[in-house]
């Protein structure tokens, strides 16, 4: 499939007017259903499994069972996002669990800075962009002309 | 008509998408907005945090020029990318992209993503342009940059509002109409230039999987010829509309093979265990002078193993336990090394699939593979048009002002079309862009953008009634089914219009059986794209009885039509191209040689929007002076 949602878990987002996973879904695939406050995947087959919506949702009631018309089953990836590591546990078929954690990013969330500390400038003319030279580590930015 | 409600915004720049071209322009035209006192607005189908190519995550930067510490230059850029895509390119925009790509890399790190790097603090490469990153979360960082800019320079984003179309006033675009995904509202964005940055296309062609795994393209289902579609019709002329992508990945889930092919050092074989880059190695000689410089380009290196599956020699493998035993060999006198050496590499070569194609991850670990015990499959994908990526298509842009050429016309990264600009997928013939050179394009575009404002913005003058117009053709969809979904009994089945999924798969048989698909072996000729031309006048008629149940529905509808126009621009621009250039990509079966005297030129084309007439167009290659 493409992410499924367990029903035991998944509260609907608490009646919100839009879940975690529907305002995240890149191809808009995830629908609350608001009679039964539960989320469901409503086209499985253009599900890019890119697990966003797993990621997300605040009640871990997302998963992914993998593409029936080629996955085998019985296997799972499942990631715990942080703010700053990803853990995953890769479950084999055969019952091996591999674990792994990876960082996701050096600093705070929400704290990016567009022009990076880096010195701008005020020519909207030249080919320099806002934080050039300075970013570029070069004194000017690089020309064909003499 | 539906009812929906009408919702005006007036900006001063527009930007079309949500991915890494559109966060590159929002970011560097806030800069410049804020300075100038005008207004930018950012329109994404999806939610900025996780819209665009690199939704899931990437596991490597693929251009980083690296100029700072004297590695490579931007020339020698332009010389990978002319060669790569067998002398069609844009060397200007190439070379524009590549001298200002490492700034951008250079601000990435600083917004937090983490590029590896080695123990003098010097970024680790993958390949020559390549850096390793632990990019699970690449995209998020890249769009808080942009939010951050945008709301510094009193910006606006609108998520889940789905653009259909160019407004236009004459040949000069004025800004664009969409409407929600999420409530009943049509929207008009009035603007003094456009950016469109809204990915390339997939799903033109039918991919392998058509079960469960038919939304496991390689690129995402959820990029559908919107920038193609949107520069189309505004009349902008088209470049390089024939050089589709092919990649060759890990098969069905799709799993990068970068890491591995430049790594690992993984070799990649036939059935019989033969290395089809070896033993093919004279075929090269028919595709001369690319085929024999180095690197061998994409396309040919897709052609090598192409030709042994065409023999019998099937499937081909990637070659990884080989790979991991020659590294480990380095290691056999001290045990400890080695497992810690083996401990790296495994999370290495996993963290490659759950940064980018976790589908990968989760095939491995149903067929019990274990890359350090066993080979693993790899295939030629379905095609898709990824103009930033080893394919070309796009719009035709004018070049940097500092450069000598023939292909200046307006402000840099402008269309043929007033006021339109465009970047990442959405420009065309400069290839390998990926990531960073994406948003280093959007960042161009977006200061060139602010600048034509300022030099050229008037006020600005939107014929309501052509809106109206608009609204009505991209709402007829909802009508045509309310008018006679009650006529059947089971409403998806119906003589009076057709749902978009039905159509898509209608597209994607013409495309695959007579345009080269995977089921075609990439293969076709003169008289079957002119089939397929004729079964498109077809396609086109019936793209006008497409019914929706619902927004949900007229979303899908939209997004076929985009990928319809994508698919017939390709159809006449192979057809009008009368050799093979990329074999890998595409093979000409009538004309199988590569024709240097006639056909070493662009093919361009434009949609005329005053008769709806097609041109076709050759157009001068022009080396960049020196290079």
């Amino acid at each position: 499939m493409p992410s499924f949602v367990i029903v035991e878990k998944c509260d609907g987002c608490k009646g919100q007017d839009k879940t975690a996973c529907m305002y995240i879904c890149p191809n808009d695939l995830m629908v609350l259903d608001s009679e039964k406050m539960k989320a469901y995947n409503r086209d499985p087959s253009m599900c890019w499994e890119c697990q966003c919506c797993v990621k997300i949702c605040p009640q871990q009631a997302m998963d992914v069972r993998g593409y029936a018309d080629f996955i085998p089953l019985g296997a799972s990836a499942v990631p715990l996002r942080g703010s700053q590591d990803i853990m995953w546990t890769v479950k084999f078929r055969d019952g091996t669990i591999k674990r792994f954690k990876f960082p996701i990013r050096t600093n705070e969330e929400g704290s990016a800075d567009p022009l990076g500390g880096y010195a701008a400038h005020d020519e909207l003319k030249s080919e320099a962009l806002a934080t050039e030279p300075a970013s570029l580590g070069l004194d000017t930015v690089p020309t064909l002309k003499e | 008509m539906a009812n929906f409600e009408t919702v005006e915004v007036s900006t001063d720049l527009l930007i079309v998408g949500g991915g890494f071209a559109a966060c590159g322009a929002a970011t560097e035209a806030a800069y410049w907005a804020k300075k100038h006192g005008l207004k930018v607005t950012l329109v994404d189908k999806a939610a900025l945090d996780r819209s665009g190519a690199v939704a899931m995550g990437l596991s490597a930067i693929n251009q980083y020029v690296g100029i700072r510490d004297g590695e490579n230059t931007a020339e020698d850029y332009v010389r990978y990318v002319r060669q790569d895509l067998m002398g069609i390119s844009r060397e200007d925009l190439v070379y524009n992209i590549a001298r200002h790509v490492d700034s951008t890399v250079h601000l990435f790190e600083k917004w937090g993503l983490k590029i590896w790097t080695d123990e003098q603090g010097k970024y680790v490469h993958e390949g020559r342009w390549q850096l390793m990153i632990n990019g699970e979360s690449y995209k998020v960082i890249i769009a808080e940059a942009a939010k951050n800019a945008l709301a510094d320079a009193g910006g606006e984003i609108y998520e889940r509002v789905f653009i259909t179309a160019p407004l236009m006033e004459g040949n000069k675009c004025v800004g664009a109409v969409g409407f929600s995904t999420r409530e009943n509202k049509f929207y008009v964005f009035k603007a003094k230039a456009t950016i469109v940055a809204a990915g390339g296309a997939v799903h033109v062609f039918r991919p392998r999987s058509v079960g469960e795994g038919f939304g496991r393209s390689w690129y995402p289902p959820f990029n559908t010829g919107s920038s193609a579609y949107f520069t189309m019709k505004a009349g902008a002329e088209m470049t390089c509309q024939e050089v589709r992508f092919i990649p060759i990945r890990f098969k069905d889930a799709y799993g990068p093979v970068g890491a591995w092919f430049l790594l690992f050092k993984a070799r990649a074989v036939s059935a019989e265990g033969g290395e089809y880059m070896a033993v093919r190695k004279d075929e090269l000689q028919n595709w001369a002078p690319y085929g024999l410089a180095k690197p061998i380009p994409a396309n040919l290196r897709n052609y090598l193993g192409m030709l042994d599956i065409d023999a019998g020699l099937g499937p081909l493998y990637m070659e990884t336990a080989e790979a991991i035993g020659n590294i480990a060999k380095d290691y056999q006198d001290d045990p400890k090394a080695f497992k810690k050496k083996m401990k790296e590499l495994e999370s290495e070569a996993w963290e490659d699939f759950l940064d980018m194609t976790i589908s990968q991850a989760h095939l491995w670990a149903a067929q019990n593979i274990k890359p350090e015990e066993k080979h693993s499959e790899i295939a030629a994908c379905e095609p898709y048009f990824i103009g930033s990526h080893s394919g070309a298509s796009g719009a035709w842009v004018s070049g940097p002002e500092d450069v000598e050429t023939p292909y200046k016309w307006g402000h840099t990264n402008m269309c043929t079309v007033e006021g339109l600009f465009a970047a990442g997928d959405a420009s065309g013939a400069s290839s390998h862009k990926f990531s960073s050179g994406s948003h280093a394009e959007g960042r161009i575009a977006g200061k060139s953008a602010i600048r034509y404002i300022v030099e050229n913005g008037q006020d600005l003058k939107v014929d309501m009634a052509e809106v109206d117009k608009l609204k009505a053709t991209i709402l007829a969809p909802l009508d045509l089914y309310e008018a006679h979904c009650k006529e059947t009994t089971a409403p998806e089945i119906n003589p009076n219009y057709i749902l978009p999924m039905q159509f898509m798969f209608r597209l994607q048989k013409i495309m695959d059986e007579y345009a080269g698909g995977v089921t075609s072996a990439f293969k076709t000729s003169k008289s079957l794209l002119k089939r397929a031309m004729e079964l498109f006048v077809f396609l086109k008629e019936d793209s006008e009885k497409l019914a929706a149940r619902d927004v949900y529905d007229l979303e899908r509808c939209w997004e076929n039509i985009h990928r319809m126009w994508q698919g017939e621009a390709h159809i006449r621009t192979v057809f009008f191209r009368e050799e093979t250039r990329w074999p890998g990509y595409y093979f000409r079966s009538d004309t199988p040689r590569m024709d240097e005297e006639n056909w070493h030129c662009f093919a361009n084309c434009r949609w005329d929007p005053a008769t709806g007439e097609w041109e076709m167009i050759k157009r001068e290659i022009v080396a960049l002076p020196g290079v």
